[in-house]
C-alpha cells in the first residue's frame, strides 16, 4: 500500500508539467490581443506605437520561448505573473476567490454525502416500493433542475417564510463562522441537491449491481445477519463507483460555478474565469486554468488512493 | 428405517413471476437424503436442479420467486414457513452451500480469513482467537498450505481450485448435517476436478455430513453418489440407487443422456445417440409428459402425465414413463438407428494438408515487483511443437487450461504471429505475408457460442460476409441460394436466415459457427473447444455433426479440447501437452488404451468414467498441486514437479520424445517407472 501511494503521488509531477506547458501554447494560440482591447475601452484613438509600448511594458513583445521561460521559472515559487488587465499579483487575485469555492465544494459535497447515503441506499434495498419510486422522481428531479433556478426557489422561499432573505455577499469563515455557514449553506444547498442526486442514483445502482452478486449469496448462505451482508459485503463494494463520481463532481465545482455564484451574488472562481476570457487576459487564464487542473489533478490521487483502500486487488496488482 | 431422513422433500413448487408470465422451475419435486448420504441431482441446464437446491436453503430472491412445499423437513423440523432469522440460525450451521464459480463466489474486498471466520463468530459465537485457531484448523483440513499466511490474502491471490477449497472450507466450518454443492468442479480442470472432488468426500465420509451434489457430470455421479435425481424440465423422470439408474435406467431420457455422452472406456465408432430437438420452454410446457416430443417412444398415452412409480418393491427406484420396463429392455436401441452405424475412414497418409515442425510462441511479458522496478520474463506458451494433419483426418489436443492448446491454434492461424518454427499448409510455407492467401481454406470455430456471432447482424449476414469478402459469390441469388444450402446442411432452416443470434439457441448458434467455417469450403477447421458450452445432449449433436460433415467433405480438423472423452470418440490421433510441451502423442486408441506418460495416466485418471461399477473399481493416480506457473517452469522435465515417478534424472534435462512404436510417442525417461 506504501508503495502504491508513493508511486501514485510522484506521478502527479509529470501530470502537473504536462498540464502547465500544454496550458501556456494552447491560451497563446486563441486569437485576440488584451492590449488593444484595454486600450479601446479607454476610448480615444489608439495608435500603433502605443499598442506597442504598452506591450513592451507588459513584456507581450518578448518572444514566446522567452515569455515561456518566464512562466516555467515562476511556477516553482507560486509566482504565476501579473493580471495583464488589473496588474494584481495573479497568484494573490486567485487565492482570494479561492477559498470561497473551496468552502462552498467542500460544504455541497457534505451535503449531498448525507443527502444520498441514505436516499440511494434506502432506494436500492426496498426496490420497486412507493418509497423507492419517491426517491427515485427526487433525485431525477435534482439531475434535470438547473442549480442556479433551484437557487432562485431556494431565495424566494426564504423570502416567502421568513420575510427577508439570507444575507447575500461573504463574510470570511475565519472572522464570523456562524454568519459566514448561514450565508454558504443556500447556495451549498442549491448546488448540493443536484450533486447528491447524481450520487444517490450512482449509490443506488451500483448496490443493486452488488446485491446480485454472487459473493453476496455466498454470506447469505453462510447464515450471516443481513444487516451485515448489507454493509459489510455490499456497502463496500459499492463504494467504489460512488467514490469516483463523489470526486468527480467535488473538482467540478472547484472550477466555479458561474451562473449560481451570481445568483448568490458570491465572489467566486467563476466570475474571475468570466472575466479573464472576456478580457483575454492570459496571465490571470492560466493561472486559473492551472489551478482548476491541479484541483482535479489532485482530487483525482485521493479517490485512487481511497479505490486501493477499498479494494485489495489494485493494491497487489499495479 | 428407523432414523428419519436428514431431509425430506415433498411436493416442492417453485415459481417465478416474470414480466411475461409465470415460470414453474420445480414442479412437485420429493426426495429424501439420510445422515452420511450422497445424493446427486442431475440433469441438462435450465432443468430446475440448482433453483430445487437454492430453495431449500431459502436463498432465492423473494421478490420474484414462490416456494411451496407440502412439507420440507430438516432433521424433523418442518422448515417450508420458517421466518427469515429461524432460517438464518440453519443456514451456514446446520446446512451450507457451495457454488459453481469460485471466482466470484467470494467477496473481493475481504480478506479470507475474515470470510472463513464468519460463520464462526455469527452461528458459534467464537472470540477472535478461537475463530481464528479454527480457521487454520480448516484450511489445513482443505489442504492450503501455509495457512497463517494465506489467512490475511484476498481471493484474488487464490487459484481458482484453492479458492473453490476455501468455499469447503467455509461450508465445513461450523460441521453442518448437509452441504449443498452446486457445480462445485464445473469450473476446474479434470485434474483440479478429481482433488476437489475427493477431498470433499473424503471429509464428509469423516464427518458423517449428507451431500446434495448437483451436476451435469454423469462421470462425477457415478463415481461418488448412492443416490441420483433424474431431473428434465422441472420434474424428476427417475431416481434411485446410482447402480440401479446407471445399471437398468428405465426412463427413456435417462438412457438418452446416458448413451450421450461419449465414453473413454468404450472403442471408437460410430455415432453418439442424441436426443433430438431442445428442452422445452418452461413459460409454456408440453403438456403430458414433458419429454414426449423428444421421446423416441412417444404414443398417444403419454399425452398425459405419468406419475413416479417405483419399478419393484423395496428397491427405491423410480420412474416416470409410461413404457418404463419397455425403455429399460430396450436400453441404448431405441436411440441408435442403422445409419449411427459406420465404419471409421482409414485416413490415407501421403500428404498432409497441415504440417508443423518446431512450433514456438512465447510471449514477453513484464510487471511490476516493487516500486518502480519491474521483472520481465518469458513466457513459453508452445514450445517446440510438430505434427501433421492429413486430409480427413482429426487431431485432438488435449490438457489442462493454460497448458497451452488454444496458443498452438492461434499461431497456426496467424492470429498471433509464431516466434518460431516452420508451418506448411498443402506443402506451401505459410508465413505472414501467404497465411491470407490460405485463410479461405483454414477456418476456425470458437468455443463460446454466445460471444463469438456479432448480435447485430442476422444469420443470414454473419454467413454472407465471408462470402462476399473472399468475392466466392459476387451475385446476390447466389450468396442467398449458398447461405439456406449452408443451413440446411447444419441442420438449421434457410428461414432462419432472418433471425438475430440472440433468438437461436447455444447449439443452434454453434451450428450456425460451424456453418460459418464451411462457407469457405475449408481443407481444415481448427476447432477450440467447440463443444464445452453446451449441454450433452447437444454436445452429442454437434460432435455427430462435426463427424457427418468430414466424411461428407473430407475436412481435417484440428480439435482442441479439455473433455478427454470428447477427444476421444472423435479423434483418430491425440496430442497430450503440458506447460507447451508435447508430453505424449499417438493413435486415439493407442493413447488411451496404452498410456506411456505419467501426465496422460494422470489426466485420464482424473476423468471419471459414467459407470460406477467400473469407475468406483478402478485405480486412480491423483494428480498433486496445480499447473505451475508457465513464467517460471520447472527445470528438466516440465512435469517433474508433479510427477509421482520424478526421478533425479528428470529434473537434469528435458526429455525427447522417443518413438515407441508405430508413431507413438511420449517424452518421458522413466516410461517403465509410469507402468
Amino acid at each position: 500500500m506504501l508503495a502504491y501511494t508513493i508511486r501514485r503521488i510522484l506521478l502527479v509531477i509529470p501530470t502537473l508539467l504536462a498540464v502547465a506547458v500544454l496550458v501556456f501554447f494552447v491560451l497563446r494560440v486563441v486569437p485576440g490581443d488584451i492590449v488593444e482591447i484595454k486600450l479601446a475601452a479607454e476610448g480615444g484613438i489608439i495608435s500603433a506605437e502605443e499598442i506597442q509600448k504598452e506591450k513592451e511594458r507588459l513584456g507581450l513583445d518578448d518572444p514566446i520561448m522567452v515569455q515561456f521561460y518566464k512562466y516555467m521559472i515562476g511556477l516553482p515559487r507560486g509566482d504565476l505573473g501579473i493580471s495583464l488587465w488589473t496588474e494584481n499579483n495573479v497568484s494573490e487575485e486567485i487565492m482570494s476567490r479561492i477559498g470561497l469555492s473551496f468552502e462552498l465544494a467542500i460544504l455541497s459535497t457534505i451535503l449531498a454525502v448525507l443527502i444520498a447515503f441514505p436516499l440511494g441506499t434506502i432506494s436500492a434495498l426496498y426496490r420497486g416500493s412507493i418509497l423507492d419510486y419517491v426517491i427515485r422522481i427526487i433525485t431525477i428531479g435534482g439531475i434535470a433542475v438547473p442549480s442556479f433556478w433551484f437557487g432562485m426557489l431556494l431565495i424566494m422561499l426564504i423570502l416567502a417564510t421568513f420575510g427577508n432573505l439570507p444575507p447575500l455577499g461573504t463574510i470570511s469563515i475565519f472572522d464570523d463562522p456562524k454568519t459566514n455557514l448561514y450565508q454558504m449553506i443556500w447556495p451549498a444547498l442549491s448546488v448540493g441537491y443536484r450533486y447528491s442526486s447524481v450520487v444517490a442514483r450512482m449509490l443506488r445502482s451500483s448496490i443493486l449491481e452488488v446485491l446480485s452478486e454472487d459473493y453476496i449469496r455466498t454470506a447469505r448462505a453462510k447464515g450471516v445477519f443481513e444487516r451485515i451482508v448489507i454493509v459489510k459485503h455490499g456497502m463496500r463494494n459499492a463504494l467504489l463507483p460512488t467514490v469516483t463520481v463523489i470526486g468527480l463532481e467535488f473538482a467540478f465545482l472547484l472550477g466555479g460555478l458561474v451562473v449560481t455564484e451570481s445568483v448568490f451574488n458570491l465572489n467566486g472562481i467563476g466570475k474571475l474565469f468570466v472575466d479573464s476570457v472576456v478580457r483575454n487576459d492570459l496571465n490571470l487564464l492560466q493561472g486559473l486554468v492551472l489551478t482548476v487542473a491541479t484541483g482535479f489533478v489532485l482530487v483525482n490521487l485521493i479517490i485512487d488512493l481511497l479505490y486501493a483502500a477499498l479494494d485489495p486487488r489494485i493494491r497487489y496488482q499495479k | 428405517m428407523s432414523q428419519p431422513p436428514l431431509l425430506d422433500v415433498r411436493n416442492l413448487q417453485v415459481e417465478f413471476k416474470l414480466k411475461n408470465g409465470t415460470v414453474r422451475a420445480v414442479d412437485n419435486v420429493s426426495f429424501q437424503v439420510n445422515r452420511g448420504e450422497f445424493l446427486s441431482i442431475v440433469g441438462e441446464s435450465g432443468c430446475g436442479k440448482s433453483v430445487t437446491a437454492l430453495s431449500i436453503m431459502k436463498l432465492l430472491p423473494k421478490r420474484v420467486a414462490e416456494i411451496k412445499a407440502d412439507y420440507v423437513k430438516f432433521d424433523g423440523q418442518d422448515i417450508t414457513n420458517l421466518s427469515e432469522n429461524e432460517m438464518r440460525k440453519i443456514r451456514g450451521r446446520r446446512m451450507s452451500m457451495i457454488f459453481q464459480e469460485p471466482m466470484t463466489s467470494l467477496n473481493p474486498v475481504l480478506t479470507i480469513g475474515d470470510q472463513l471466520t464468519e460463520p464462526l463468530i455469527t452461528h458459534l459465537e467464537m472470540s477472535e482467537e478461537e475463530s481464528n485457531s479454527r480457521a487454520i484448523e480448516l484450511l489445513n483440513m482443505v489442504g492450503i498450505p501455509e495457512p497463517e499466511k494465506r489467512l490475511t490474502q484476498y481471493p484474488h491471490q487464490f487459484s481458482g481450485g484453492m479458492r473453490q477449497r476455501v468455499m469447503i472450507a467455509i461450508g465445513l466450518a461450523c460441521e453442518p448435517d448437509l452441504i449443498i454443492a452446486d457445480e462445485p468442479t464445473t469450473a476446474l480442470d479434470v485434474t483440479i476436478q478429481a482433488q476437489i472432488l475427493e477431498l470433499l468426500k473424503d471429509i464428509c465420509n469423516r464427518l458423517g455430513v449428507a451431500i446434495i451434489m448437483i451436476t451435469h457430470n454423469l462421470g462425477v455421479v457415478a463415481a461418488y453418489a448412492d443416490k441420483v435425481n433424474v431431473m428434465y424440465a422441472a420434474r424428476i423422470v427417475e431416481k434411485g440407487g446410482a447402480p440401479e439408474i446407471f445399471g437398468k435406467p428405465s426412463h427413456p431420457y435417462t438412457i438418452g443422456l446416458l448413451r450421450s455422452v461419449p465414453r473413454m472406456d468404450k472403442k471408437r465408432g460410430g455415432r453418439l445417440a442424441t436426443i433430438e430437438g431442445l428442452p422445452p420452454n418452461l413459460m409454456a410446457p408440453p403438456s403430458g409428459c414433458r419429454f414426449k416430443p423428444r421421446c423416441p417412444m412417444a404414443a398417444d398415452t403419454c399425452d398425459s402425465s405419468p406419475e413416479l412409480k417405483e419399478r419393484s418393491k423395496g428397491k427405491n427406484h423410480f420412474t416416470a414413463c409410461f413404457y418404463s420396463d419397455d425403455a429399460n429392455k430396450k436400453g441404448a436401441s431405441i436411440y441408435v438407428s442403422d445409419k449411427d452405424k459406420f465404419k471409421l475412414i482409414k485416413v490415407k497418409k501421403d500428404k498432409p494438408v497441415l504440417s508443423v515442425r518446431g512450433l514456438k510462441q512465447h510471449f514477453g511479458v513484464s510487471f511490476r515487483s516493487g516500486w518502480l522496478s519491474s521483472v520481465s520474463g518469458t513466457v513459453k506458451a508452445v514450445d517446440d511443437i510438430s505434427f501433421d494433419v492429413y486430409p480427413g483426418e482429426t487431431v485432438g489436443l488435449v490438457g489442462e487450461s493454460g497448458c497451452g492448446k488454444t496458443s498452438v491454434g492461434r499461431a497456426i492461424l496467424h492470429l498471433n504471429l509464431p516466434t518460431g518454427g516452420e508451418l506448411k499448409f498443402n506443402e506451401k510455407e505459410l508465413n505472414q505475408k501467404s497465411v491470407a492467401l490460405v485463410r479461405q481454406d483454414m477456418q476456425v470455430i470458437f468455443q463460446d457460442p454466445f460471444s463469438s456471432l456479432n448480435p447485430r447482424m442476422t444469420i443470414g449476414q454473419i454467413l454472407e460476409e465471408p462470402l462476399k469478402v473472399h468475392k466466392i459469390e459476387t451475385e446476390e441469388d447466389a450468396r442467398s441460394k449458398r447461405v439456406s444450402e449452408l443451413l440446411t446442411k447444419v441442420g438449421l432452416y434457410p428461414y432462419m436466415r432472418d433471425r438475430y443470434p440472440h433468438e437461436l439457441s447455444g447449439g443452434q448458434r454453434q451450428r450456425v459457427g460451424i456453418a460459418r467455417a464451411l462457407c469457405m469450403e475449408p481443407k481444415i477447421i481448427i476447432c477450440d473447444e467447440p463443444v464445452s458450452a453446451l449441454d450433452v445432449s447437444v454436445q452429442a449433436q454437434i460432435i455427430n455433426l462435426l463427424e457427418d460433415l468430414q466424411r461428407e467433405l473430407g475436412i481435417a480438423y484440428l480439435f482442441i479440447a479439455h473433455d478427454l472423452a470428447v477427444v476421444k470418440h472423435i479423434s483418430h490421433k491425440v496430442i497430450v501437452m503440458y506447460l507447451g510441451k508435447v508430453m505424449e502423442i499417438g493413435d486415439s486408441d493407442t493413447i488411451y488404451g496404452e498410456p506411456k506418460h505419467p501426465y496422460t495416466k494422470a489426466l485420464l485418471d482424473a476423468a471419471p468414467i459414467p459407470d460406477p461399477k467400473k469407475e468406483r473399481g478402478r485405480e486412480k493416480i491423483i494428480l498433486k498441486g496445480e499447473l505451475p506457473s508457465p513464467l517460471n517452469p520447472p527445470k528438466g522435465c516440465v512435469f517433474s514437479s508433479r510427477c509421482n515417478f520424478v526421478t533425479e534424472d528428470c529434473r537434469k534435462a528435458s526429455p525427447e520424445l522417443v518413438d515407441f512404436d508405430n508413431n507413438h510417442l511420449a517424452a518421458c525417461i522413466n516410461i517403465d517407472g509410469g507402468k
